[in-house]
């Protein structure tokens, strides 16, 4: 407690009324400080990036270009595409893609239906055995989907649906997550809300369009980037579901790929980067609202 | 009070209450009941009885793939879960650009783990970059085989596991420090502690819940590792298949002619088992801690 008279500058700081905005007066940076951190912040963009930009690197440079040298050389010097369209030609990469894509889009609708509606019930609505529904879903939050995923296959087979994209996609289109994530999100809502909404005659379901959804997009957000993520990262599942090669996704189509190309990283490098930068625009385009999310809570657990 | 009629809760809830049913807790039976039989891929079979348990005691490779989980596990958990919470404090400050920092640090795990895998295939191939690299330097003299010793193998996956997996856990920091009272920070500064010591004794004990939850995630996501693994190894799980991980082995069994499923389920009912055991110990020293 002595030490405080070796801190006035701090304390001076502290008085000017930026100090009141919060998030900026304490957290105000000093210069020596600020140097060292966009320095480390740039360190880590190059371990976390850098391996990306390598594989770009080596998916434009030309045939006639040696890529195994000593010298790393990230710019190619004779750049081309020419490694993408072979690619392309020898497998159908844009097959792939669309499939991975519908795969995607059923696992994002789904979610973003049946979690919200069940989230929302579940949160806002009294009925016999709502204790018991919201057990049960908290209780498969302890098993790794990996444990069912043999018997999940037992039951696609089934259903008939064994090496389809809609047998891919079923299983993950209503997670037990989401409809928690939802559940969290409707709660936050104060009661008092959906009894004026009661008084002023709006039924269950007006009140979950027009009261409900719209103060929780942050967190459908977050469900619908994380599904979309999820469902074209996925590789297990589309893997032991599909066998026929027309039908494979991204994921699976890359895998063979690799094993046909296996003599040339160039082509290995395009069609990792054609998996790859779609994923990253979504997400950069959405990044806004992922981060928002976070800040809201939803990825709390 | 109720203010809907009582079916109306249950027309919303059936979807999901239906693909719980069907597609969780139906398999984990079902899984229990399958691990008793030979069942093939292509369908049929019939019970066995306790074979299939028989002859988990007895395979070689599942105690290997057991090993690389345990080694898996306990080289993954102090890495990431001290990592990402400095990469947290490095990025909770919002100096200009931040938001392309925290995005390009969340990168890896946007991208699927067979791109990853593929990419650090390229780059620790016998004459990729950091082979390339090395060399240069006179580090070493003839390439490592990164991709082709079993121990090397494993610990290349690991790395990959871990530099993946930096941008998620940090977000869950991210979330959590700003929970952690900024008055706490601005008390210990004006009382003189440096930067270190409000880390050491304001932080860590703030982000302390988050932090038993994120070891949680971190071993149960490194004893359910599959893609790494296999992308690396080419599929074939290494020399001899010792870099196998139960998943691989329950991947392996699950396929053509020679699949079991009977075999893959008692193998599913391996790794629930030893995924239980972690989540067990570190709540219990979870309640331990909060009750201190």
């Amino acid at each position: 407690m002595t030490t405080v008279t070796e801190r006035p500058a701090q304390v001076q700081d502290g008085t000017t009324p930026a100090r009141r905005k919060g998030s900026f007066g304490f957290n105000s940076v000093s210069p020596r400080e600020k140097v060292v951190r966009y320095l480390l912040l740039v360190f880590v963009l190059l371990i976390t990036i850098g391996p990306f930009l390598w594989q770009l690197s080596t998916s434009l440079k030309g045939s006639g270009e040696d890529i195994y040298t000593r010298i790393p050389q990230l710019l190619p010097s004779q750049p081309t595409f020419h490694h993408y369209k072979e690619v392309t030609d020898t497998i159908p990469v844009w097959d792939y893609a669309r499939n991975s894509l519908l795969v995607a889009v059923l696992v994002v609708g789904g979610n973003v239906i049946g979690a919200s509606l069940a989230g929302f019930a579940i949160s806002r609505l009294q009925f016999r055995g709502r204790r018991i529904v919201l057990g049960l879903f908290l209780a498969t939050l302890v098993l790794p989907g990996e444990v069912t995923i043999i018997s999940q296959y037992v039951t696609v087979r089934e259903l008939g649906l064994a090496n389809t994209l809609f047998g891919v996609a079923l299983p993950g289109m209503i997670g037990a997550l989401n409809v928690l994530l939802m559940y969290n999100a409707f709660r936050a809502l104060p009661l008092e809300v959906d009894q004026a909404a009661i008084v002023d005659g709006a039924n269950a379901w007006q009140r979950f369009v027009y009261i409900g959804l719209p103060s929780v997009r942050g967190t459908v957000s977050v469900i619908a980037i994380f599904a979309f993520i999820g469902a074209w990262d996925d590789f297990l599942w589309p893997l032991i579901v599909l066998t026929d090669p027309n039908k494979y996704t991204l994921t699976v189509g890359l895998q063979y790929l690799s094993g046909t190309f296996s003599n040339n990283p160039r082509l290995i490098a395009a069609g990792t980067m054609i998996a790859f930068i779609p994923i990253v625009i979504v997400f950069a385009t959405l990044q806004r609202f992922f981060f928002k999310g976070v800040e809201e809570g939803a990825v709390k657990g | 009070m109720r203010y809907n009629r009582w079916f109306t809760p249950w027309v919303l809830v059936i979807p999901a209450l239906t693909w719980l049913l069907v597609f969780n807790l139906w398999p984990s039976i079902n899984t229990v009941i399958l691990s008793f039989t030979n069942a093939r891929p292509i369908g049929g079979g019939h019970f066995v009885g306790l074979k299939n348990f028989e002859t988990l005691l007895h395979d070689e490779q599942l105690r290997w793939a057991l090993l690389n989980s345990v080694i898996y596990m306990v080289v993954c958990l102090p890495f990431l879960t001290v990592l990402p919470l400095l990469l947290a404090v490095l990025v909770e400050k919002k100096l200009p650009g931040i938001t392309f920092f925290r995005t390009a640090f969340y990168t890896p795990v946007v991208a699927s783990a067979v791109v990853v895998a593929l990419i650090w295939q390229w780059i620790l191939d016998d004459r990729g970059l950091v082979n390339g690299l090395a060399e240069k330097l006179g580090v070493i003299s003839g390439p490592l085989p990164f991709l082709s010793d079993q121990w090397l193998l494993l610990l290349s996956a690991i790395s990959l596991t871990i530099w993946k997996g930096l941008g998620y856990y940090m977000i869950i920091y991210l979330a959590a420090l700003g929970n952690v009272g900024r008055e706490l920070h601005e008390a210990a500064a004006v009382d003189g502690a440096g930067p270190f010591r409000r880390f050491v004794h304001i932080t860590i004990p703030g982000v302390r819940g988050t932090m038993i939850l994120i070891s949680i995630l971190i071993s149960v996501s490194a004893l359910r590792v599959f893609s790494e693994l296999f992308i690396l190894s080419g599929g074939k799980g290494g020399p001899g298949g010792r870099d196998s991980s139960v998943v691989m082995l329950i991947q392996q069994y699950s396929q053509g002619f020679e699949g079991n499923l009977g075999y893959a389920s008692a193998l599913s009912i391996v790794l629930f088992f030893v995924t239980v055991v972690p989540m067990l110990v570190l709540a219990r020293l979870n309640r331990r801690g909060a009750e201190a």
